[in-house]
C-alpha cells in the first residue's frame, strides 16, 4: 500500500460573487504517479489546482506534503515545496527569449547584468535532460504553442518541481504536440515526477494516466485507478447522465436558397488571394459544413458573410439582398447570426455581465428599450429565460462573463445568437476547447434549428464535427473550393483528407452542384 | 523664406534644438521606464513642475546648485511614490491619481512660492542658482559641430547619457528584465514570484526622479528662476514622444529631437513676422500630427502582423495533424 505524498483534505473554496467552486473536496497523490483530474469545465478543477500552487486561498481545508502540513501562501511558498503549474493559460512574456523566461525571478547575475550565457546553457542543459527540446534564444512570440508549453514545463522544472500541475495541456495541441507531450511526460515520471493532469478528454486519460479523480460541480466523485474504469463510467461519472456525442438527425429538408456566394475572391493584407473565385449557395433547413485545413480562406469567407471585412471581388446575396456596402447591423437584420471563433474577442464583452452580454444584438429592439428608457423588467425575463434554456452554469444574470467557464462563456454567445430568430446562422467552430456537456448541447440546438428551417453554414477543424453535422459539404483548400459533398454519409474521412490537402480536386462540374441552379 | 533658412541652419538653432530637447528627454526616459511596467505615468508635467520650484527653492536656501539639483530630484522621486501609492495601493486609477497631481502641481506649485517668497507667477526674490555650463575641450573647436555640441549645460549631457543608461539598465539587467516582464505579462511575472507592486513601485519612482531632473533643469538651467506653469506641456510632448518612439530609448531620443526641435523652431521664428500665437502652437501642433501618424500606422501594422501570425500559426499546427 502505498502512502499519499500529497493530500488536499476537505477543501472549499467560495469565490466573492458566491460560487462554491470547490466543496469538500478530497484530493491525493502518490509519489511518481501521474494523476488525472477530470470534469466538466466549471467543475472547479482549475480552482483546486490554484490553491494547490498558491494563487487562491480556500476558505476551509488543509494540506499535507509527506506528512506534514503545509500553508501555500503564494506561489513562491509553492515554488519552495516542489510544485509547479502550468496555466491554462501561458504564464509567459511574449517578448523575451525562452531562456529569459526560464530564469525570470531569479536570474543568474554577472555583476550588475543579467548573466544571459548562463541562462541559456542551463536552458539548454535542462531540455537536454527532459528531451523537451526548445531554442533559448528564441523570442516566445515566435513559437509555436507546442513549444510555448515545453518552455512552461521546463520553467516549473528549473524551478525543482517536484510536483507538476497540467491545467489542460492538450486543450491547445494537436494530435501530433500531445503525442509528443505524454512521451515527454513518461520521461518526466521515470525521472521521479509526480504528474497531475486536468482534462475532459477521456482517451487521454486512458492512454496516461494512473489513477484519476473525477470533479462535478465542485465536488470530488472519487478517486479511481484508470484500469478499473471505462470511459463510459468516467463520463456518466463527469456529467451526471450519459452523454450521447452522436447527435441524432432526420434527414435535411432543403427549401429555398437563404445564403449566395458568387465568384467571390478576398485579397487579404499582403496582396494574396485568401478566397479564390468561389461560388456556392446555402438553403434553408440543411446544414453544409465547411471543411479545410485552418487558414485556407475560411476565416475570410466568415469575415465576408458578417460583414467584418469588406467585399473586394464577386456577391454575397443573404435572403435576396446583395450585402455589399452594408454595415454588420444591416446584415444581422437581414436574419443572419454569427458564432465567431474568437469567442473572447468577438463573441462577448468579457467585463459585463451575462445578462448585457445577451442584450447585445437586441439593446435597441422595442421589446426591451422604450422611447428613451430600457425595461429593466422585461430584459431579466428574457436573461433569466435564455440562461435557463440554455443551461448557463451562473449565480445570476449580472456574473461578469469573464468568471465563467469556457463552456459557459460559449453558451452565452449561442444563447444571444440563436434567440434572434435567426434565418441564417454562421458558425465558426462553434464547440472548439468547450467540454462534452456544452458541446453536445449546442450541437443538438444547430439541428434543432436546421429543422426549424434555418440555413446552417458551419465552419469547422474538427473533422468529426463537420462530418456528423453537415448535411452536405464544402472544403476549402487554398482559398479554393476542391470538392463538394452532396451527401457526408457517403464521405471517408481519408477522401475528406485528400481534399483538405489539396492532393484530389473535384471537376469544375461537380463543383458546381454547390451552386443548386 | 530666407530668413526662415538662415535661421533654420545656423549653428545657434542646432544648439538651441540640443538645450530644448533635454526637459522632454529626460521625461521622455521618465515615461518609457513607467510604460514598460506597465503604469502608464502621465504626471511627469506635474512632477516636473514641482521639481522645477523645488530646484528653486533649495538652492536659494543652501546657496548650492547641487543641493537644488539633490532636492528637485528627492521631491520627483516621492511625487512618483505618492502616485504609485494611490494607483497601487488605494487603487485609483492611475490616469485620475496623475491628473490630480498634475492639477494640484498647477496650483501648488504657485501657492508655495507665494508662500516662500512673496512672489506671484515668478521666483523673483529667490536667489537661487544655476547649474554649471561645461566644455567640451576637444570638441569644443570642430567647425560646426563644436559650438552645437559643446556650451551646454551638465544637465542637457546628462539627459543624452540617460538614454544610454537606461538602454542598459532595461535590457541587460535583472531588474529591467522584471520591469519588461511585469509590463507585459504581470500574471506572468506573479507566477513566479516576482512582486509586480514592488516592480511597479519601483519604475514609478524611478519615472519620478527623471521628471525631477527635467523639472530642475527647467528651473537652474533652461532659465534661471521659476514660473508658473513653466513646463508648458513638456510633460505630455514628453509622453507622445516615448509612444511614437516605440518605447525603446533610443526611438524616444530620436522622436524628443524632433519635438525639440519644433520647440526651437517656435523660439527662433519669433523673429519673424508671423503671428506669435501661431508659432507658440508648432510644438503641440506637431505633436498631435506625430501622434496621428504614428497611431495609424502603429494599428495597421499589428492588425496586419496579428492576423498573418495566427493564420500561419494555425495552418502550420493543422497539416502536422493532418498527415
Ligand atoms: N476568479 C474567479 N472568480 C469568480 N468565480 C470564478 C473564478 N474563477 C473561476 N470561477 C468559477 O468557479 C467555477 C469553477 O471554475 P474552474 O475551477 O475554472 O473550473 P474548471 O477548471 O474545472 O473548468 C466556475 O463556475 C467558474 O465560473
Ligand atoms: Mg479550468
Amino acid at each position: 500500500m502505498q502512502t499519499d505524498f500529497l493530500s488536499m483534505n476537505n477543501i472549499t473554496k467560495v469565490y466573492p460573487n458566491g460560487i462554491v467552486a470547490n466543496d469538500g473536496v478530497d484530493f491525493s497523490l502518490r509519489k511518481g504517479e501521474i494523476h488525472a483530474l477530470v470534469g466538466e469545465n466549471g467543475a472547479g478543477k482549475s480552482t483546486l489546482m490554484k490553491i494547490l500552487f498558491g494563487l487562491e486561498h480556500p476558505e476551509e481545508g488543509e494540506i499535507l506534503l509527506k506528512g506534514e502540513s503545509i500553508h501555500v501562501s503564494s506561489p513562491n511558498v509553492a515554488i519552495e515545496h516542489g510544485i509547479g503549474m502550468v496555466h491554462q493559460h501561458f504564464m509567459l512574456v511574449p517578448s523575451l527569449t525562452v531562456a529569459e523566461n526560464m530564469v525570470l525571478g531569479s536570474e543568474p547575475r554577472r555583476g550588475i547584468y543579467t548573466n544571459i550565457k548562463k541562462a541559456e546553457s542551463e536552458t539548454l542543459e535542462l531540455s537536454r535532460k527532459y528531451n523537451l527540446t526548445v531554442e533559448p534564444s528564441a523570442r516566445i512570440r515566435d513559437l509555436p504553442v507546442g513549444i510555448k508549453q515545453k518552455v512552461e514545463i521546463l520553467k516549473a522544472l528549473y524551478r525543482g518541481a517536484e510536483i507538476l500541475i497540467l491545467d489542460e495541456p492538450t486543450a491547445v495541441l494537436t494530435p501530433q504536440e500531445t503525442k509528443e507531450l505524454f512521451e515527454e511526460l513518461h520521461l518526466l515520471k521515470e525521472k521521479g515526477s509526480t504528474i497531475i493532469f486536468i482534462s475532459h478528454k477521456l482517451h487521454e486519460i486512458k492512454e496516461l494516466c494512473d489513477r484519476l479523480t473525477i470533479m462535478r460541480n465542485g465536488r470530488s466523485q472519487g478517486v479511481f485507478n484508470v484500469a478499473d474504469v471505462t470511459e463510459k463510467e468516467i463520463s456518466r461519472l463527469m456529467v451526471g447522465r450519459d452523454v450521447i456525442l452522436e447527435v441524432d438527425k432526420g434527414p435535411a429538408a432543403p427549401a429555398e436558397i437563404s445564403l449566395k456566394v458568387r465568384n467571390l475572391t478576398v485579397v487579404n493584407d499582403f496582396g494574396k488571394n485568401a478566397v479564390n473565385n468561389i461560388s456556392f449557395s446555402l438553403r434553408k433547413g440543411e446544414i453544409l459544413g465547411v471543411a479545410g485545413v485552418e487558414g485556407n480562406g475560411q476565416g475570410e469567407l466568415v469575415e465576408i458573410l458578417t460583414g467584418l471585412q469588406r467585399i473586394n471581388f464577386g456577391s454575397v446575396e443573404i435572403e435576396g439582398e446583395n450585402i455589399a456596402g452594408k454595415t454588420i447591423k444591416e446584415i444581422r437584420n437581414l436574419g443572419t447570426c454569427h458564432i465567431p471563433e474568437d469567442r473572447m474577442t468577438y463573441g462577448v464583452a468579457e467585463t459585463l455581465d451575462i445578462e448585457q452580454n445577451l442584450l447585445a444584438d437586441k439593446h435597441d429592439s422595442p421589446r426591451f428599450t422604450g422611447k428613451i428608457l430600457t425595461r429593466p423588467k422585461v430584459i431579466r425575463e428574457n436573461s433569466l429565460k435564455l440562461i435557463g434554456e440554455y443551461r448557463i452554469k451562473c449565480g445570476s444574470p449580472l456574473e461578469e462573463v469573464k468568471m465563467l467557464s469556457g463552456g459557459n462563456i460559449q453558451k452565452v454567445v449561442v444563447a444571444r445568437e440563436f434567440s434572434s430568430d435567426p434565418k441564417l446562422i454562421i458558425a465558426d467552430q462553434p464547440t472548439r476547447g468547450i467540454d462534452v456537456g456544452a458541446t453536445e448541447f449546442i450541437r443538438k440546438r444547430l439541428v434543432e434549428l436546421r429543422d426549424e428551417g434555418s440555413a446552417v453554414l458551419l465552419v469547422s477543424a474538427d473533422l468529426n464535427e463537420v462530418m456528423e453535422l453537415s448535411d452536405s459539404l464544402i472544403v476549402m483548400y487554398n482559398g479554393e473550393i476542391t470538392a463538394f459533398i452532396e451527401d457526408v454519409r457517403s464521405l471517408s474521412e481519408e477522401e475528406l483528407g485528400l481534399y483538405m490537402l489539396g492532393i484530389k480536386k473535384q471537376t469544375d462540374g461537380e463543383i458546381g452542384r454547390a451552386l443548386h441552379v | 523664406m530666407a530668413d526662415f533658412f538662415n535661421i533654420i541652419f545656423s549653428v545657434d538653432f542646432g544648439y538651441a534644438v540640443l538645450r530644448v530637447t533635454t526637459p522632454i528627454l529626460f521625461a521622455a526616459m521618465g515615461a518609457l521606464i513607467s510604460d514598460k511596467a506597465g503604469v502608464i505615468n502621465i504626471a511627469l508635467e506635474g512632477m516636473m513642475l514641482i521639481s522645477a520650484l523645488t530646484g528653486v527653492i533649495m538652492s536659494a536656501l543652501s546657496h548650492s546648485a547641487g543641493l537644488g539639483l539633490l532636492g528637485a530630484v528627492i521631491v520627483g522621486a516621492l511625487v512618483g511614490m505618492v502616485l504609485a501609492y494611490f494607483a497601487l495601493n488605494l487603487k485609483t486609477d492611475v490616469i485620475l491619481a496623475a491628473i490630480a497631481i498634475n492639477l494640484i502641481a498647477m496650483g501648488g506649485t504657485v501657492f508655495v512660492l507665494f508662500m516662500v517668497g512673496g512672489d506671484k507667477g515668478i521666483s523673483s526674490s529667490l536667489a537661487s542658482k544655476v547649474l554649471p555650463r561645461i566644455d567640451i575641450p576637444l570638441i569644443r573647436s570642430i567647425p560646426v559641430l563644436g559650438p552645437i555640441l559643446s556650451g551646454h549645460n551638465i544637465l542637457t549631457y546628462l539627459a543624452f547619457l540617460s538614454v544610454w543608461v537606461m538602454y542598459i539598465f532595461i535590457y541587460r539587467t535583472p531588474l529591467g528584465l522584471r520591469i519588461r516582464a511585469v509590463g507585459e505579462n504581470a500574471d506572468a511575472a506573479d507566477s513566479v514570484g516576482i512582486s509586480v507592486r514592488k516592480i511597479q513601485y519601483t519604475a514609478l519612482i524611478l519615472s519620478g526622479a527623471l521628471a525631477g531632473f527635467g523639472g530642475a533643469y527647467m528651473s537652474m538651467g533652461y532659465v534661471s528662476w521659476f514660473s508658473k506653469n513653466m513646463t508648458a506641456g513638456r510633460g505630455f510632448i514628453a509622453l507622445a514622444a516615448e509612444a511614437m518612439g516605440g518605447a525603446t530609448p533610443h526611438g524616444a531620443m530620436f522622436t524628443s529631437l524632433l519635438f525639440g526641435m519644433f520647440d526651437a523652431l517656435s523660439n527662433s521664428l519669433q523673429t519673424l513676422r508671423v503671428p506669435a500665437e501661431f508659432i507658440q502652437m508648432i510644438p503641440y501642433l506637431a505633436t498631435v500630427i506625430g501622434l496621428v501618424i504614428y497611431a495609424a500606422n502603429k494599428t495597421e501594422q499589428i492588425k496586419r502582423i496579428q492576423a498573418h501570425q495566427n493564420r500561419e500559426a494555425r495552418k502550420g499546427a493543422q497539416e502536422v495533424k493532418l498527415l
